[in-house]
């Protein structure tokens, strides 16, 4: 009951708040994420950390075509849960004016759309019927798209549409996977789309791996992986940082989710099949991802590049089948979604002080505003897996169980750290070090808000650096269960 | 000499088309006999009446039928086995008489153009001339357009129950005859109008000649024109297969003329733009519905048995009509004809379903069947269109309904409530989930993958990408583009049109949510009567 209850807290939310008037609709928004941040609270609480898929509730929906209701969580749908909880509140709170700004769409609007994503989202976390995943994966699409095109710069209509076209495309193609299945229950006995039945089928070879590209193909876009990412930069370039926040580090996780899930999960015999191809794949976009980043002059495009670098790690972690490398991904997963997200806002609150996203128009912000410009250097350095911050205990996992995998492999993954550091640092070194920009006012430093804002991402950043035991306790036994389907045995190698 | 039988009548099963067919004849009594200024009320009231009596019929007989003979379907065979009243037709007639009532309500509209409804004034004054700006200064009004319309229902009623090739001839021509003179009837716009009138009658009376000679060489080869005796001469292999394959392809010709479907789509854009739009919206909505019904039951019934010579047949046409409707749906700038291609694409979305037939043995318990699919799909895209064509009726400027895209632009601050409603119709087409759209697509692909026609799945994935962007191109005119000049206005529809817009809403919505219920339906309609 829980789950339903997290689900549609939101979704009441985003209705409630799109019909009060404007004056209170921030307040009411804040208040229903704060009351889904409690919910999910509860839920974790609830939740034994011994693994196995928890607080499940089934009930039948469309009984003709074998879906069903079914909601439930492991250890990875949990930590997504928790991630998009905690962030929600976060993004409203830094949209709080920017929402309002002329030219947006105003932040009733906003609120009721960022709401309507979690509920989705959450949604997308917590179902167990392939069906539903679907139905609510293709719906956050519908929030998603209107956030990008209703609130940013310049040009993001156009980039909501190129949006929305890619993650289309990939549901579709995803959707003749998702029929393929039924049709494979439908052979084996029962129409059914509930993922403890379709487990327990055995599926042919060749039909797993159809099945597998289809799905590998949805998740590569959503994720995103080269060659299918270059609606990323577009993307976070035009829609405000806030929303950024909630595609990159919320939305594009599903896509690693899913390949856990749905790859690894129900076709693990397809998932091993292209494992050679994927991690060249994956390999590919870690560096690509790095360089192009290096290049880029507008900061928020430069951020959202990154992340192509990060979910290469992501992606590699998943399927060089160990369970470092898979422990590893999933902790990457939550690091790199508080990691990006600190990095995003404090993007965002420099852009609105400089009023440009250039940086070369940008320089000597850290005279003037040393605790943006000390933010701003955490983020930086998370991201290019400074020790003692969180993103470096997940990187070094994935980093060791790609040695193990291949030295080659590890050897190129190793390649990434020094071009994160060079993008991090040099973002820093141009925005804030240097003489200022000549006759712009002096940047102002953060105020209490925006401090309040960055605070619990920074906190978290440090305490799962040192401390990241209570995630992991969590992780292992999805990571154990994960590779037992797919027939390896913990140490790595085949049984 | 054979002796004539007088074939007894079920008037108890045939009660909704009666109904229909006495209201059609009722109302040119009124026209000769009523008074102008009655008629309008009259009509309409009339027109509802016998619309929802028959809708009352359909619901009643539904629950009285009992399992024909041969077992295997429910229903029966009336007026000497030449009507098949079955599980398939009478959801189709639900259907049909659903969006025809839905059809009444749009005609009937008066709000929007300044007092006048969206059709001439007087159809034979020539436009530009003195006679037609003396009939607009009359406040003529042709209400002639309700018994045409209930033709035309009674023949979107016989055309899928028709059970042999004869009746289904008839059904055909008796839905056709009435559009072809409604889409001439414009009251904006006329010559464009009266083209597209003529360019309908021209192609139609075309195909309806191929179904004809079609149906002559079928008889041919069958001896009969009942589809159960040519069914049984197709499992006998009587010999003669040339006239079978000819038949079947000449009969193919008209039905696929009518769906819309790829190379037989030409009419489509021009016909769905020049007619008023309350008549494309009943007309795209009910005429599928109705030709998929009498399709179905051509090719299922009667030419089931030698299903392996057209089905690739079907896929070829299937895969064309999806790939040639959303690709030249995208270069188009008049939403209208934009919503024909669309309906194209459709067309080749439903064949989908119809070529996903499997013989009974070869269905899982509970496995979804091509029929149910088809019907649920038909349900879907019908309160879909209507409802969109609705919301076209809306958006207008000073010269009528602006049917260009890019006029379109600022819509969702102008109107957000209509910008809201037409983008959910449009996501609906587009097949995202939580709308009907969706359940009917994920319907007609599983029957079609089951069936093992994996290549026009994947053509169908493909083609309905290519189609999401032209409807997320609409999207972002009206939500995320400046508006052009003074931009677009919306009128203020009365109760009438406002009601189609809601249940079409409604439904698209609880179809999408909710399509338990409706598919079950779609399941107990079962099977034709063989």
């Amino acid at each position: 009951m829980i789950l339903t209850i997290l689900v549609l807290l939101p979704l009441v939310g985003a209705l409630v708040t799109a019909f009060v008037p404007d004056a209170l609709a921030r307040l009411v928004g804040l208040g229903f994420a704060a009351a889904t941040l409690v919910t999910g609270i509860v839920a974790a609480l609830r939740y034994d950390v011994g693994g196995g898929m928890q607080l499940t509730e089934t009930h039948t929906w469309i009984e003709s075509l074998g879906v069903h209701y079914a909601l439930g969580v492991d250890g990875l749908g949990l930590l997504m849960v928790l991630l998009t909880v905690v962030l929600v509140p976060i993004v409203l709170l830094a949209g709080w004016r920017e929402s309002d700004a002329p030219g947006n769409g105003g932040a009733r609007a906003f609120f009721a759309w960022t709401l309507a994503l979690e509920a989705m989202s959450l949604a997308v976390f917590t179902a167990t019927d392939v069906l539903l995943f679907y139905v609510v994966f293709e719906a956050t699409l519908i929030p998603a798209y209107f956030l990008i095109g209703g609130f940013g710069r310049a040009g993001r209509g156009r980039a909501a549409t190129k949006f929305l076209i890619y993650q289309l495309a990939g549901g579709l193609i995803m959707l003749a996977s998702v029929i393929g299945l039924y049709v494979v229950s439908a052979n084996a006995g029962s129409p059914s789309f509930l993922l403890s039945d379709l487990a327990a089928i055995d599926i042919d070879e060749t039909t797993q791996r159809w099945l597998f590209v289809g799905f590998f193909i949805a998740f590569a876009i959503k994720a995103p992986m080269f060659p299918v990412h270059t609606w990323l930069a577009d993307t976070t370039e035009k829609a405000t940082t806030g929303t950024s926040v909630l595609l990159v580090c919320i939305l594009d996780k599903i896509g690693t989710f899913g390949m856990l899930r749905f790859c690894l999960g129900l076709l693990p015999d397809a998932s091993q099949w292209a494992t050679p191809v994927v991690v060249v794949l994956a390999l590919v976009s870690i560096i690509y991802g790095a360089l192009v980043a290096i290049g880029q002059d507008d900061v928020l495009r430069l951020i959202g590049l990154t992340s192509l670098s990060h979910f290469g790690f992501i992606v590699l972690g998943i399927f060089v089948f160990s369970s470092t490398g898979g422990a590893g991904a999933i902790l990457y997963m939550v690091n790199h979604g508080i990691a990006t997200a600190l990095m995003f806002l404090v993007a965002g609150f420099l852009i609105h002080r400089t009023g440009t996203a250039s940086i070369r128009e940008m320089g000597g912000v850290e005279r003037t505003a040393p605790v943006l410009a000390g933010v701003f250097l955490v983020a930086g350095l998370a991201a290019c897996g400074l020790p003692g911050l969180s993103p470096f205990v997940s990187e070094m996992m994935v980093i060791i169980a790609a040695f193990d995998h291949h030295w080659a492999v590890g050897a190129v993954a190793v390649l990434a750290i020094v071009l994160a550091a060079f993008y991090a640092l040099w973002m820093y070194q141009r925005t804030m070090t240097g003489p200022g920009r000549v006759g712009a006012a002096p940047v102002v430093d953060l105020d209490r808000r925006e401090v309040g804002i960055v605070a619990p991402l920074l906190l978290a950043l440090v305490l799962f650096g040192f401390y990241p035991m209570p995630l992991l306790d969590v992780i292992n036994p999805v990571v154990h269960d994960t590779l037992a389907n797919v027939g390896i045995g913990q140490e790595g190698g085949p049984q | 000499m054979i002796e004539f039988v007088k074939p007894s009548i079920d008037y108890f099963e045939l009660w909704p088309l009666l109904a229909v067919f006495g209201v059609a004849c009722v109302g040119v009594v009124v026209e000769a006999f009523a008074p102008r200024e009655l008629r309008y009320r009259v009509q309409v009231v009339l027109s509802l009446a016998g619309l929802v009596g028959a809708l009352v019929g359909v619901v009643l007989v539904a629950q009285r039928v009992q399992t024909h003979d041969d077992g295997a379907a429910r229903g029966v065979l009336a007026v000497g086995g030449t009507i098949a009243v079955d599980g398939p037709s009478l959801f189709i007639w639900g259907l049909v008489l659903a969006l025809a009532i839905a059809g009444v309500l749009l005609f009937a509209e008066r709000h929007l153009d300044g007092g006048a409804s969206a059709f001439a004034g007087q159809a034979a004054a020539v436009p530009g001339t003195d006679a037609e700006s003396a009939a607009i200064a009359a406040h003529r009004e042709h209400t002639e357009i309700y018994p045409l319309m209930m033709f035309a229902v009674f023949g979107m009623m016989l055309f899928p129950a028709a059970n042999d090739l004869l009746t289904m001839f008839v059904g055909l021509e008796v839905l056709s005859l009435p559009l072809y003179l409604l889409t001439g009837l414009a009251r904006r716009r006329r010559l464009l109008s009266q083209e597209a009138a003529l360019k309908y009658f021209l192609l139609g009376s075309f195909s309806s000649g191929f179904f004809l000679y079609g149906a002559a060489l079928l008889y041919g080869f069958a001896g009969s024109m009942e589809f159960a005796a040519i069914n049984e001469a197709v499992r006998n292999d009587v010999g003669g297969s040339t006239l079978l394959l000819i038949g079947t392809g000449l009969l193919s010709v008209g039905l696929l003329f009518k769906v819309g479907a790829v190379p037989f789509q030409a009419w489509t854009p021009d016909v769905y733009q020049g007619a008023p739009t309350p008549v494309t919206a009943f007309m795209a909505a009910g005429t599928k519905v109705a030709a998929f019904g009498a399709l179905m039951r051509l090719f299922y019934v009667a030419l089931g048995a030698d299903r392996w010579s057209w089905q690739p047949m079907m896929w070829i046409v299937a895969i064309l009509s999806m790939f040639v409707g959303a690709a030249l749906a995208i270069t188009q700038t008049d939403i209208k004809r934009l919503l024909a291609y669309s309906s194209v694409a459709h067309t080749g979305f439903i064949l989908t379903g119809v070529l996903g037939i499997q013989a009974a043995d070869e269905l899982a318990g509970g496995e979804i069947s091509s029929v149910q699919a088809v019907l649920f799909y038909l349900a879907t895209y019908g309160f879909a269109t209507i409802g969109a064509f609705a919301v076209v009726s809306l958006v207008r400027d000073s010269g009528g309904e602006t049917t260009a895209i890019e006029r379109w632009a600022g819509l969702g601050k102008e109107s957000p409530v209509v910008a809201a409603v037409f983008a959910f119709f449009l996501l609906a087409m587009a097949g995202i989930p939580l709308t009907s759209g969706f359940v009917g697509k994920l319907a007609v692909f599983s029957v079609a993958l089951a069936a093992g026609a994996w290549p026009v799945v994947v053509a169908a994935v493909i083609a309905s990408i290519v189609a999401a962007f032209l409807y997320v191109r609409v999207i972002k005119v009206m939500y995320f583009d400046e508006p052009v000049g003074t931009g677009p206005s919306v009128a203020y529809p009365s109760v009438l049109t406002a009601t189609t817009i809601a249940v079409g809403a409604a439904v698209t919505l609880v179809l999408g949510v909710l399509p338990g219920p409706v598919l079950d339906l779609a399941a107990v309609a079962g099977e034709f009567i063989r």
